[in-house]
């Protein structure tokens, strides 16, 4: 039984730290999200430099294995910078539709892209109307010769308005929530037709609303078989989870920490206010959610990678854990900062904001808790 | 990062397996797998089959008879027992008194203590709570005062789990005088409980057992060699033996065992059209137990892991017992839900082994409210919750 790091992930743990320490201050985030991109494009090429792109990727991919833990390892240190490159939306959830669903000539094009930095990608998979439920799609795609006319709305779709490519979800057959005949385009964003509205998250990432308006696509674009998108789509949201799970938890050792130095130094009726004990079971309790979130965390990225089946239930656990916890540690660490607490110029609240977005992102901690029952 | 079993653990789960199938007494097995407490003679009877093995002390140094375990063994020990209905050993004596004897007890008091806890052939309960001292333990006021070779012994111990079972109890007790600051006036004396002096009356507990007891001292005399140590140092051996083995402490392995009965019993029981099992709220009741189950299952891989490449365990080994409880006593409630009106009886005479009428209701469901009412005690013993969190809060989060 060992839960340390290789010697490869405890170097490249420290090389995400020291960028986040040294590059990736409170108020260079703070400019970087008021930007007009909303990112830096030096970060992203210096991240590319720094192989951090290749992580999510195979060996045989040309990637540095793609292992669950050392996606973890580079999340974690992400989420405690609150990071706001879209490491996530394009070179894990993309990047890994890519990898899982892509033919050869396609994976040599992109993957290396965008392990290089050069390419930027988006995932539209949620509609207005889906939730959760990724089978629920609408925008259809019907062919007509070597193309697929598309239409419909992809909504918050992540990094839509920065990306170059956007992977969309599209229904070739079927009804509206059959999980059947549905299909991975690759479409090119500036194509004709297509229609993005960019706008910033309550987090501090980007998003857009994507609409298609006869969008011709040529069919040598499909990626994967015609209609049989879902299960790569789950896997690869699955893992995606795993990341942003990962993130959280970053996230809340972070704010858990920021909070206890906060009460040692925060005086009120003459004394630190850690020593209060109505805040000290608080923050216990803060503790305690972080350590069971780090546990379920580390149980579900050892099960990614055994290919056995127990993956989505392992992901579902984690996720509906780690929701709960980041809700608990979020909140606490706002309440227990009191007045600075919900104000916009403190960290606190930024890493709130996330930790908020987070239990929702890739299905609610409810919907996971259902889904682990479910399995 | 890894969590398989090696070869050698693997090989060794299969034989705690075969051990288990062979030699645990199916009428032990089937009552603790109803959850229906055991009597001292089922409990004899086990741990003297544990001892024949070799493995009736999982926390002792092989010098002693201990079984020498690694973490990653304790744990397959722990969950294969736990499967089989294998009962706990009885702690009192194995993992409570023994650590504090083989570690600060004298070379006599050794060998003449260690090896008939081991055979479980001698039976021990604890003496530190009183009536007035709970949580603040050190201010407890049972007084040993010293009169040649003995100290004479006045007071009151209570909460004494089994003391109606034991041979001997060992004590917490004053032996400064007032001018002596409260922890430092506290002394470690193992005494025989057959004294004339001591009597023993039951505590009857909510749910209907008689668990624990009052133990009263009247003028008891014990020789100064049944000491323990040093005079006025008991609190430092006390504290040494409330840290021990803390690996088990969240008895995750139980609750696992008894989310599985649960899930088959709720499978079982209508609901309407559908099963309990199927019924959504109850559903999303039993998964979130679950799910913190495996987050605390891991926690405690994490603190064995650190343990078995000889570090000590980290802060994560102290939410175990709180986290431990808080989970035992939700499965309890998800039981009472599941058991419907068979909550309700309280047929004590059908859970004696000699019992030979109808019993009333379905096994281990009629014992889901004494159970429940019963187990209200884990967030209470071996420190409050309450006072785990003052713990870590001081200890952890430094404040």
């Amino acid at each position: 039984m060992d839960f340390s790091y290789s010697e490869e992930q405890q170097m490249l743990q420290s090389s995400v730290c020291k960028f986040i320490q040294q590059d990736y201050d409170f108020d260079r985030r703070s400019k970087l999200i008021d930007s007009d991109t909303g990112f830096s494009e030096d970060n992203w090429k210096l991240f590319a430099e720094l192989g951090w792109l290749m992580v999510p990727f195979s060996a045989e991919d040309g990637g540095l294995g793609g292992s669950a833990v050392d996606l973890m390892v580079v999340m974690e240190e992400f989420g405690r910078g609150l990071v706001v490159e879209p490491f996530l939306a394009s070179a894990v959830l993309s990047g890994g539709l890519i990898a899982n669903g892509a033919n050869e000539a396609q994976k040599r094009e992109l993957i290396s892209l965008l392990m290089e930095g050069q390419l930027q990608l988006a995932f539209a998979f949620a509609e207005p109307q889906s939730r959760f439920n990724l089978s629920d799609i609408t925008t259809k795609a019907v062919r007509n010769g070597d193309s697929y006319v598309v239409n419909g709305h992809k909504a918050v779709v992540l990094n839509g308005s920065a990306a170059d490519k956007l992977l969309v979800a599209v229904r070739t057959s079927g009804g509206q929530h059959d999980c059947e005949g549905i299909t991975l385009l690759l479409i090119d964003a500036n194509t004709e037709g297509v229609h993005r509205q960019g706008y910033a998250t309550v987090d501090g990432h980007r998003a857009a609303e994507v609409k298609f308006n006869n969008v011709m696509v040529p069919v040598a674009n499909r990626v994967g078989e015609e209609g049989a998108a879902l299960p790569v789509m789950e896997q690869t949201i699955d893992r995606a989870t795993l990341a942003l799970c990962a993130e959280a938890v970053g996230a809340m050792e972070k704010i858990y920490k920021k909070t206890v130095e906060y009460t040692k130094t925060r005086e009120q009726f003459g004394l630190a206010i850690g020593k209060f004990q109505a805040l000290q079971h608080r923050m216990v309790d803060m503790f305690t959610e972080y350590e069971q979130a780090r546990s379920i965390l580390l149980m579900a990225a050892l099960q990614l990678d055994v290919n056995n089946g127990v993956a989505p239930k392992a992901i579902s656990a984690a996720k509906s854990r780690i929701g709960k916890a980041a809700r608990l540690v979020g909140q606490e660490a706002i309440q227990l900062h009191g007045g600075i607490g919900v104000t916009e110029e403190l960290d606190v609240s930024h890493y709130f904001k996330r930790l908020t977005t987070i239990q929702y992102l890739f299905g609610s901690t409810d919907y996971h808790t259902r889904r682990f029952a479910g399995h | 990062m890894n969590i398989d079993f090696s070869p050698e653990e693997l090989a060794f789960q299969q034989e705690v397996k075969q051990f288990l199938q062979e030699k645990l007494p199916a009428d032990i097995s089937e009552r603790t797998l109803d959850e229906i407490p055991l009597g001292k003679e089922d409990y004899e009877r086990w741990q003297k089959i544990l001892y024949e093995q070799g493995w009736a002390a999982t926390n002792w140094p092989v010098e002693y008879g201990g079984t020498g375990w690694t973490p990653t063994q304790k744990y397959i020990w722990a969950n294969e027992c736990a499967n089989f209905g294998a009962p706990d050993v009885i702690p009192f004596g194995f993992k409570m008194v023994a650590p504090v004897i083989f570690t600060y007890g004298s070379e006599e008091q050794k060998q003449r203590f260690l090896p008939d806890i081991l055979a479980s052939n001698v039976w021990w309960c604890q003496g530190y709570s009183e009536p007035n001292a709970g949580s603040d333990l050190a201010s407890l006021k049972t007084t040993a005062v010293r009169d040649g070779d003995e100290y004479i012994v006045n007071g009151t111990k209570t909460w004494t789990t089994l003391g109606h079972w034991a041979d001997w109890i060992f004590c917490l007790v004053r032996t400064g005088g007032p001018e002596v600051k409260n922890q430092a006036a506290i002394t470690f004396l193992l005494i025989e409980m057959n004294h004339p002096g001591i009597t023993v009356s039951p505590i009857m507990t909510l749910g209907g057992h008689h668990e624990v007891n009052e133990v009263h001292f009247d003028n008891v005399r014990v020789p100064v060699a049944n000491r323990i140590g040093e005079e006025g140092h008991g609190w430092t051996y006390a504290k040494v033996l409330l840290t021990h083995e803390r690996t088990g402490i969240a008895r995750v392995a139980t609750s696992k065992k008894r989310l599985q009965t649960l899930k088959k019993l709720a499978g079982d029981t209508c609901d309407g059209d559908t099963s309990l099992l199927e019924n959504p709220a109850f559903a999303q009741k039993l998964a979130e137990v679950e799910i913190d189950l495996l987050a605390l299952e891991f926690t405690e891989l994490r603190a064995l892991a650190a343990v078995s490449t000889g570090n000590a365990p980290g802060p994560e080994s102290s939410i175990l017992k709180i986290k431990g409880t808080e989970i035992a006593q939700l499965i309890d409630e998800l039981y009472m839900e599941t058991a419907g009106y068979y909550g309700m009886p309280f047929v004590r005479e059908q859970f004696k082994s000699e019992f030979d009428g109808e019993h009333v209701g379905p096994g281990v469901i009629t014992s889901s409210v004494p159970r429940y009412l019963n187990n209200r005690k884990s967030s209470i013993y071996g420190g409050s919750n309450e006072i785990q969190k003052n713990i870590i809060s001081k200890w952890v989060l430094g404040l």
